[in-house]
C-alpha cells in the first residue's frame, strides 16, 4: 500500500514534537516527563537504597530495577486493568537492559536503584519515551552515567520508511506496517534496544536504522537541556 | 527521622498553635484543579495540594449488569499507591492502605448515589455503562483521600459518554452528553495528633497521627459516609469538633468545583 503523506503532516525522517523536565516528582531523588505527540510518561528514580529481599543483592555492584506501568486509562481503547501485565514485565526488562549498559554501579554493592515508570496517556511509541524519562531522570538523581540513553522508533508504513510511528500508523496495514522500538547511547552510536514486529526486507531494515541513527543527536538535545533547565534554575 | 522524634518536634509546634509548615490547624495548602488533561480519558482531572500531586481518570465500558441490579450500572473506584510517588510505596499487589483509599472515596460517591446508575442502564440484564474512576498520585505528600475523592468528582463531572457503534464502543469520539451525575459528595479527613484536631494533613502528619475520622458531605451539608483510622480513640466531643471543623473544610472545597 502507498503511503505518499504522513497522517499528521510530518516529514518521514521526523519525530513528533517533544517535550521534557526534570525534577517534577519532589518525593523521588530524581525524576522526569517526557511527552512525545500524544504519550507521556513520568520516571521516579529512588535510591541507590538498600535491596530487599535479600538473596537479591549483589556485593560486587548495584542493581538496576525498572517498572514500567501504564495508568489505567492511559490506553487508546478500553481501560487497562492496574497490576503487572505479561507485556508490563517484558517491557520492565528491557527497559533494563537498555538503561543498564550506561550505569555505574560499582560503588553501591548489595543496593537497588529503582526506576518506576508510569504512563499517564499514550499513543505509540510508549515504552520509548518511558526510557526517555528514565535516563533524565537517573542523571536528576545523581547516578553516575557515561551517557544518556535515547530512544525511539522507526518502522515501515504502507512502502515508506519512516520515523517515529504514532498510532494511527500503527494501525494503518497490519500487513505491512512494521514497528521497531530502540535506543542508543549517543556518543558510541551503540544500541541498547532493538525489537520489532512486521515484515520487511534487509535492505529496509538497514534504511530504518540509518535514519534512527540520525535522530539521536536533536533526541539527546532535549534530554539534556531538561537537566540544565532545572539545574540553572536552582 | 525516627517516628518518636517527628511526632514529639510536630506536637510541640502544634503546642505553640503551629503546624510545621506555618499553616493554621484549619487551613488547606494551596490547590490547583486542572479538568481534562488526559486525552485517553473520558473524564480526568489532576489536583496539585502542596507536594501532593495525583491523577485521576475516568473509563467508560459497556458491559453485563449484575445479576442482583439488572437495570443499573457499575460504578468502581480504584486507587492504587504508585511506587513512583514516594519511597514508602512498594511496587506489587494493592496494599491495606490503598485499598482503603479507594474504598473511602467509592463510598463516598456511592452512598450519596451521585450517579444515577439507573440512567446507565441500555439493555436490562444485558447491556450497560461501567464507569472506572481511578485515582493515581504523582507525588504523595500527605491527604491522599480528600484529594482524590475531590478529584475523582471533578473527573466525573468532566466526563462523556464515548460513541458507540453497532453496540461497540469507538473510544476515539465522544459525545457532547456527560454522565448522569445528581450530587457532589466531597471527603474531609481531620486528624487527630495529641489534644490537636487539623485538615489536609502532610504525609508527616499523618505518619505520627493518633486518630482520623473521614466524612463525606453533600451539598446541602448532610453526610453520606464516614471512615476512621489510627489506633487512638476519639471522644464524642472531639466527634462534635470534627464534625463542624470538617463541614466548613468541605464548603470551601466545594467553591473550588465552581
Amino acid at each position: 500500500m502507498n503511503y505518499t503523506k504522513r497522517f499528521d503532516g510530518r516529514k518521514f525522517d521526523e519525530l513528533r514534537p517533544i517535550e521534557a523536565k526534570a525534577g517534577v516528582i519532589k518525593k523521588a531523588d530524581g525524576s522526569a516527563y517526557f511527552r512525545i505527540g500524544k504519550t507521556t510518561a513520568y520516571a521516579a528514580v529512588y535510591g541507590p537504597r538498600e535491596l530487599y529481599p535479600k538473596f537479591m543483592q549483589d556485593p560486587k555492584q548495584g542493581l538496576l530495577r525498572c517498572n514500567y506501568n501504564m495508568m489505567p486509562f492511559s490506553g487508546a481503547g478500553e481501560r487497562v486493568r492496574p497490576g503487572p501485565s505479561r507485556r508490563s514485565k517484558e517491557i520492565s526488562m528491557i527497559t533494563e537492559r537498555a538503561l543498564r549498559p550506561v550505569l555505574d554501579l560499582k560503588d553501591f554493592p548489595n543496593a537497588v536503584v529503582d526506576v518506576f515508570i508510569e504512563l499517564t496517556e499514550t499513543d505509540a511509541g510508549s515504552r520509548c519515551a518511558g526510557i526517555c524519562a528514565a535516563s533524565i531522570a537517573l542523571a536528576d538523581a545523581g547516578i553516575i552515567m557515561k551517557d544518556m540513553v535515547v530512544a525511539y522508533s522507526v518502522g515501515k508504513v504502507g512502502d515508506q520508511v519512516v520515523v517515529d510511528l504514532d498510532g494511527d500508523e500503527e494501525h494503518f496495514d497490519h500487513n505491512s506496517s512494521v514497528d521497531i522500538p530502540l535506543a542508543f547511547i549517543p556518543s558510541t552510536g551503540e544500541i541498547t534496544l532493538l525489537q520489532m514486529d512486521g515484515r520487511i526486507s534487509p535492505a529496509d531494515l538497514r534504511k530504518c536504522l540509518a535514519m534512527a541513527k540520525e535522530q539521536a543527536p536533536a533526541v539527546l538535545q532535549v534530554l539534556q537541556k531538561a537537566l540544565k533547565d532545572k539545574y540553572t534554575m536552582e | 527521622m525516627a517516628n518518636t522524634q517527628l511526632k514529639e518536634h510536630i506536637s510541640n509546634a502544634l503546642k505553640k498553635g503551629y503546624r510545621l509548615d506555618g499553616r493554621k490547624m484549619d487551613e488547606f495548602r494551596p490547590i490547583t484543579l486542572k479538568v481534562d488533561c488526559i486525552r485517553t480519558a473520558e473524564g480526568s482531572a489532576r489536583v496539585q495540594c502542596g507536594e501532593t500531586e495525583l491523577i485521576v481518570g475516568v473509563k467508560l465500558a459497556l458491559e453485563k449488569p449484575f445479576p442482583d441490579t439488572p437495570d443499573e450500572g457499575i460504578l468502581m473506584v480504584g486507587a492504587e499507591l504508585l511506587p513512583l510517588s514516594n519511597p514508602a510505596f512498594e511496587s506489587g499487589p494493592p496494599s491495606i492502605e490503598s485499598i482503603e483509599t479507594a474504598r473511602v472515596i467509592d463510598r463516598g460517591i456511592r452512598e450519596s448515589h451521585a450517579i444515577d446508575t439507573r440512567a446507565l442502564c441500555i439493555e436490562k440484564g444485558q447491556k450497560v455503562w461501567t464507569i472506572n474512576v481511578d485515582v493515581c498520585p504523582l507525588n504523595h505528600d500527605g491527604n491522599l483521600i480528600d484529594l482524590g475523592g475531590f478529584a475523582a468528582i471533578a473527573a466525573l463531572k468532566s466526563a462523556k459518554f464515548p460513541i458507540v457503534k453497532d453496540g461497540v464502543v469507538d473510544y476515539k469520539e465522544h459525545e457532547s452528553k456527560a454522565l448522569p451525575l445528581v450530587e457532589c459528595p466531597i471527603p474531609i479527613t481531620v486528624i487527630k495528633i495529641g489534644e490537636n484536631l487539623l485538615i489536609d494533613p502532610t504525609e508527616d502528619e499523618e505518619s505520627v497521627l493518633d486518630a482520623r475520622l473521614t466524612i463525606t458531605f453533600l451539598e446541602n451539608g448532610d453526610v453520606c459516609s464516614m471512615q476512621k483510622g489510627g489506633d487512638e480513640p476519639i471522644t464524642t466531643e472531639d466527634f462534635d469538633k470534627i464534625l463542624e471543623l470538617a463541614g466548613k473544610a468541605s464548603q470551601e472545597l466545594r467553591k473550588k468545583l465552581r
